[in-house]
């Protein structure tokens, strides 16, 4: 019952639009009623109108036909309308909901999660969900109220006829129960295998020149085919399943009508029945049909639902606990000074710390250069800067404040942040770099495009700061986005910088360039480098060298490069081949084709 | 035009499809289903005949049996009734199976066909039609076709024989009466019709909606961690809400249509009745027509409303099916322009040794697919000029120079992934086109600057180059490429599923397994082509001593981004515009002062680090 409490939450949805939906419930009563009671109006053209030579009942009798027809149509046009736009306004709220969350998700929590999962969630899943609570609730009750009107009707009239003709009603419940049972796993396999099959055409497709030039083409066609072959197999399985159970529906149905022929024939016989009683009769034994019907799908959709409920609620619900606390203050003006108080720094789930008991001090100004192997910690410090993750232990400060006792946004709008990944949006250049600031007016955009010389390659789009970047827009090549990232968080004018600075290869103009570019954002700024180039190393004001999640040595350059081994193995290794050692192999590509416009 | 070759993919559907060639088509894969086709065709009109008969005899039950009080007569009625039922149901169950089976069949082989298709067609191909593109297209014109033939074609032909019976029968009961209920049919039709063209419209707003707020999600969830970092989330809240709105609001007024369909119909359907019951029943007052006849009518009337808004609905996907079966057909019956000499030869065991004998090439000229071009078209633009250059067996040979200068195009000719446009590429004194490609190709190896990873094992992507090596071998391969230490500590090791949807390997650890994937095929020619984004210092390291590992003692050529390479490599060709500009060794290119010179020089320039001592 867990699968009701899911979808009855999912109901909640609906509340704000409950007068939309009771329009639509009171448009199905009307439908309903109407339906009924047309084999009635039936009955009396044969029985009065025809039989008994009336020939104004029997035009009466057509126009009330005619008139409970269009009221009708105009009702379940209502209806289904009113019921879809109560599920599309539920749905429209339910992604804003998401949407809104997955906003606010705290990194550790992202880091868990894949975006596949999540899009699905905000499509399918809601798409799913919608169609059943929207539309499956008000058929629900049209297809209950249809029965239970049809039954009772049925043996109002004839509870004998009645008896008669419903005998094979059970075994038609049955057939479409064993349908639904057998073709609910066939559906999901066809799906699942559907996509395998796709992703062997896909990865043929993008892959062809290994494909092509391992001469795998056999092998290819034999995994295809084996891959077409299950489909196949699948395929004819739920042709079986439609086949064997559909015709054997439809001769219950119709072996109800001719019991009800049969029988009732013998009771008009026998006079305790009229022509148009028994007509009216089969009319609504035919009226049971759809319900059924709808039953049964909704039955096969109950509980794919309920999954997807559950997928959307579990993001809805998952904790956050990088939230601002209760009587947060607003950072005030910032000065720079930023402070690490014995931190350690664990992962949801991992046993070992990131970071451990991690002290030091950045004055205002300063810049820092974080210096390490991979995993030592680096990325973990600057995360923790911003408060992406709350500390397992200890305090990070700023001008004296600790990171949890101020808001988010007074906090991160103080901090400029440029991350390995260069994520830019689709939407105009000018929109990128005014990201953080969006009425920002144009001349800063440009000073800070300038700054990070960015302005150059700007203007020589045709469309220069409209020119739309995106999917759907201008491919930047990495150089170019770097410096649009820098641009952005150079808008803010923050008081303090982080950058990641392993960055994708670029040429040696470019490299140039983006150089000139970060040395300008620095000045006067307290900085956080991620350092992948001897000259950020030699220019920090304080190397922190980070190995295993502690801070092994810092100082200068000139400090470690005489204190510590460990720091002169990883210059070496690092950046070895940039200090003199040039004929080795150089950091960036030789040769590399000049891409910058 | 069997002939039109599949060379440009029509943008929509709009353009008006020849239909009886793909009829044709069609029908040639009905064919050998002849028998089974005649069956169902009967089974279809003994369906449609006993549910036109099911009203009939109840007609004449009420008729001849209940009304004249003749009980032994509505006995024998009733189990006529049942028969016809009990057939009707055998006939459905027998349609039903034999064409859905038939059609699942004829659509595994379009699969099939499809894909060796894609197969046998060269680079050439794949280069002008992207495979994103490519792939859509099939997905969704196999799933029109799908369609068609999953339920399609037994619908439309149950619901006309449905009709044509039920007219049969309305014919034979009463023709006056036949004709006055029969007058609503052409509207129904022509409702049904209309209402599925505008739709169709509304449906095209909300797919497009629906692809903008996804587009939007997937942007804002992969972008996530910035928008927190710049305080965004609010704003992109409201942006986000305006969309989600467009796309609710194209939705209700898409629904607003298909809903007043049904209603529709069902007050067209009742006017009918209503027809009829009048109509006949002043027959039937003037004793012209019997209780039966209007009771029999009014189930006809009623039984239209069904099978013709299935035929309504269907004309649309019958329409759409014409187009995607002639694209589909185009693509299968587009000639391979690469195929096997017919005389071709095994290539023998190769020593490895590489001569490009005057070798131009265009990507406009399709002179080898065996259809001369056409005189008076523009000379295409050679992306190589007079190409000459031996590479004796165990050398490297790297190749430098600007994008677009034809690197990739070079050796693509190697292994014959494109043919020449003139000269010839001879591997051991004997022309690529000479021999099979299966034979040539299985003796050389490629590694990519993305290494393309298939979604299986790792172990499967090392083994790619060699399916029957062992798991020592493939091991040993990856201990070779320096992949085994990081791939032993994934969580299932070697079988490991990486791809599309299990890849958490970084660029460099892809990279490395690409070149496990090349030792274990163990080649004697080798294709490389340097990746250039940056990997982080240990993984590079590794990176550069795999290759190293993997050029010793093949004849290779190397689309090279590092120093290393260059420096290694016996021969440097520098490319330019088609052209060898340069050609000799790193040191005498360096001392020759010429382009080489230029662009190491520039590598360099105003490098910072360059000057620390």
């Amino acid at each position: 019952m867990v699968v009701l409490v899911q979808l009855r939450r999912a109901l909640i949805y609906l509340r704000p639009y409950w007068h939309i939906a009771l329009g639509s419930f009171l448009s199905l009563v009307i439908v309903s009623t109407a339906n009924l009671i047309s084999p009635q109006i039936l009955r009396i053209i044969i029985d009065r109108g025809i039989t008994q030579s009336d020939t104004r009942t029997l035009i009466w009798a057509c126009i009330a036909l005619i008139a409970v027809a269009v009221i009708r149509g105009i009702f379940s046009f209502t209806q289904g309308f009113w019921a879809e736009k109560t599920s599309q306004s539920g749905a429209y709220d339910m992604r804003n909901d998401l949407f809104e969350k997955i906003q606010t998700l705290s990194f550790s929590y992202l880091d868990q999660a894949q975006t596949g999962q999540l899009m699905t969630r905000m499509t399918s899943d809601v798409e799913q969900v919608r169609v059943f609570i929207g539309n499956g609730a008000v058929q629900l009750a049209s297809a209950g109220v249809m029965l239970i009107g049809s039954v009772v009707i049925l043996f109002a009239a004839n509870w004998k006829l009645a008896i008669i003709s419903l005998l094979t009603f059970p075994l038609m419940a049955v057939t479409i129960g064993i349908f639904v049972v057998r073709i609910r796993p066939l559906f999901g396999q066809v799906q699942a295998q559907l996509s395998s099959l796709n992703t062997v055409l896909q990865e043929n497709l993008a892959g062809v020149r290994i494909v092509q030039s391992f001469a795998r083409e056999p092998h290819e066609r034999e995994r295809y085919a084996k891959l077409n072959s299950v489909l196949l197999q699948t395929n004819l399985q739920a042709v079986r399943a439609l086949s064997n159970n559909f015709p054997v529906f439809f001769f219950w149905a119709n072996l109800g009508t001719a019991a009800a022929i049969w029988f009732g024939g013998h009771l008009v016989i026998s006079q305790q029945l009229t022509i148009g009683d028994l007509v009216a009769f089969t009319a609504y034994l035919a009226l049971l049909i759809q319900p059924l019907f709808t039953l049964g799908f909704l039955g096969s959709q109950l509980s794919r639902s309920a999954v997807s409920a559950g997928r959307i609620f579990e993001v809805l619900d998952a904790h956050n606990e990088v939230t601002d606390r209760p009587g947060a203050i607003t950072l005030p003006a910032v000065e720079g000074r930023v402070e690490f108080d014995g931190v350690t720094f664990r992962y949801v789930g991992d046993e070992r710390p990131v970071l451990s008991h991690v002290s030091f001090v950045a004055g205002p100004g300063v810049t820092v250069a974080l210096v390490g192997q991979t995993g030592s910690g680096k990325s973990t410090i600057i995360n923790l800067i911003p408060r992406f993750y709350d500390v397992t232990s200890g305090r990070v400060l700023i001008d004296g404040h600790d990171v949890r006792d101020v808001t988010l946004e007074s906090l991160r709008s103080n901090i400029g942040l440029v991350l390995q990944e260069t994520t830019l949006f689709s939407g105009s250049i000018r929109d990128n770099i005014a990201y953080g600031r969006p009425d920002t007016p144009f001349e800063q955009v440009e000073a800070a495009a300038r700054a990070a010389q960015a302005h150059d390659f700007i203007t020589s789009f045709p469309e220069g700061y409209d020119t739309t970047i995106g999917e759907r827009g201008v491919g930047l090549s990495g150089g170019q986005r770097q410096r649009i990232a820098i641009a952005r968080a150079l808008l803010l004018d923050p008081r303090i910088l982080i950058l990641d600075e392993s960055t994708s290869a670029v040429d040696a103009e470019t490299e140039y360039l983006i150089q000139k570019a970060i040395a300008q954002v620095l000045r006067g700024r307290t900085a956080f480098i991620i350092a992948h180039r001897v000259s950020t190393v030699r220019n920090a004001g304080l190397i922190l060298l980070l190995d295993g999640g502690t801070i092994a040595a810092s100082g200068t350059h000139e400090d470690l490069l005489r204190d510590s081994p460990l720091y002169g193995e990883i210059i070496d290794s690092q950046f070895g081949r940039q200090t003199g050692r040039v004929e080795e192999s150089p950091p960036t590509p030789l040769l590399a084709p000049t891409t910058t416009g | 035009m069997q002939q039109r070759a599949f060379t440009s993919l029509p943008a929509v559907t709009q353009q008006p499809v020849a239909t009886l060639p793909v009829l044709r088509r069609l029908a040639g894969y009905l064919k050998i289903y002849r028998w089974r086709l005649i069956a169902v065709l009967g089974l279809v009109i003994a369906g449609a005949a006993t549910s036109a008969g099911g009203p009939y005899l109840i007609g004449r039950a009420i008729d001849t049996a209940i009304r004249l009080g003749n009980g032994p007569l509505l006995n024998t009625i009733a189990v006529a009734l049942v028969s016809i039922y009990a057939v009707s149901a055998v006939a459905t169950r027998f349609q039903v199976a034999l064409m859905g089976s038939i059609g699942q069949r004829i659509l595994a082989r379009l699969r099939s066909e499809i894909f060796a298709t894609l197969q046998s067609l060269s680079l050439r191909y794949f280069d002008q039609h992207p495979a994103g593109d490519l792939m859509s297209r099939l997905l969704n014109d196999t799933d029109v076709l799908n369609q068609l033939f999953g339920q399609g074609i037994i619908q439309v032909l149950g619901s006309l024989f449905g009709i044509v019976g039920a007219i049969i029968a309305m014919l034979l009961l009463d023709v006056r009466l036949a004709i006055v209920s029969l007058l609503v049919v052409p509207l129904m039709f022509f409702t049904t019709a209309l209402f599925s063209q505008i739709s169709r419209r509304a449906f095209q707003r909300t797919r497009e909606s629906i692809g903008d707020v996804s587009a939007e999600i997937q942007e804002e969830i992969t972008g996530v961690r910035v928008a927190q970092a710049f305080n965004r989330t609010a704003l992109n809240r409201q942006r986000f809400a305006v969309r989600n709105a467009a796309n609710r609001d194209a939705n209700v007024s898409a629904i607003a249509i298909t809903s007043a369909l049904m209603p529709t119909l069902g007050i067209l359907s009742s006017m009918a009745i209503a027809v009829v019951a009048g109509f006949g029943g002043y027959l039937a007052l003037h004793h012209q027509a019997t209780v039966g006849t209007v009771v029999a009518f009014i189930t006809y009337v009623q039984q239209f409303f069904f099978p013709i808004q299935q035929l309504a609905n269907f004309f649309t996907t019958i329409q759409a099916s014409f187009a995607a079966g002639d694209r589909i057909f185009s693509l299968i019956d587009s000639t391979p322009d690469l195929t096997d000499h017919p005389n071709a030869i095994t290539m023998p065991p190769l020593r490895g040794e590489v001569v490009f004998d005057h070798v131009s090439f265009s990507y406009g000229s399709r002179r080898t697919s065996g259809l001369p071009e056409a005189g008076d078209e523009p000379e295409p633009e050679l992306v190589l000029d007079d190409i000459v250059l031996t590479a004796k067996p165990g050398e490297t040979t790297a190749i430098v120079g600007p994008t677009g200068a034809g690197k990739t195009t070079l050796v693509s000719l190697i292994g014959r992934l494109y043919d020449v446009t003139s000269g010839a590429v001879r591997i051991d004194g004997v022309d690529v086109r000479d021999v099979t490609r299966t034979s040539l190709r299985q003796q050389m190896g490629v590694v990519l600057q993305d290494s393309f990873l298939f979604s299986d094992t790792i172990a499967g992507n090392i083994r790619y180059g060699r399916l029957e090596a062992t798991h020592a071998e493939v091991e040993a391969a990856a201990r070779a490429a320096h992949a085994h230490e990081f791939i032993e500590r994934l969580p299932q090791g070697y079988q490991s599923t990486v791809g599309e949807r299990g890849g958490r390997l970084s660029q460099g650890q892809r990279q490395l397994i690409g070149i496990a994937r090349a030792i274990l095929a163990d080649p004697r020619i080798l294709i490389l082509d340097e990746a250039t984004s940056s990997v982080d210092t240990r993984t590079e390291l590794l990176i550069q001593d795999a290759l190293r590992v993997l050029l010793r003692d093949r004849t290779a050529f190397v689309i090279a981004h590092r120093l290393s390479t260059v420096r290694e490599a016996d021969h440097v060709l520098v490319l330019q515009r088609g052209h060898i500009v340069e050609r000799g060794t790193h040191d005498s290119l360096l001392a020759a002062g010429g382009l080489y010179a230029e662009l190491y020089r520039r590598q360099f320039r105003d490098d910072p680090a360059g000057s620390v001592p």
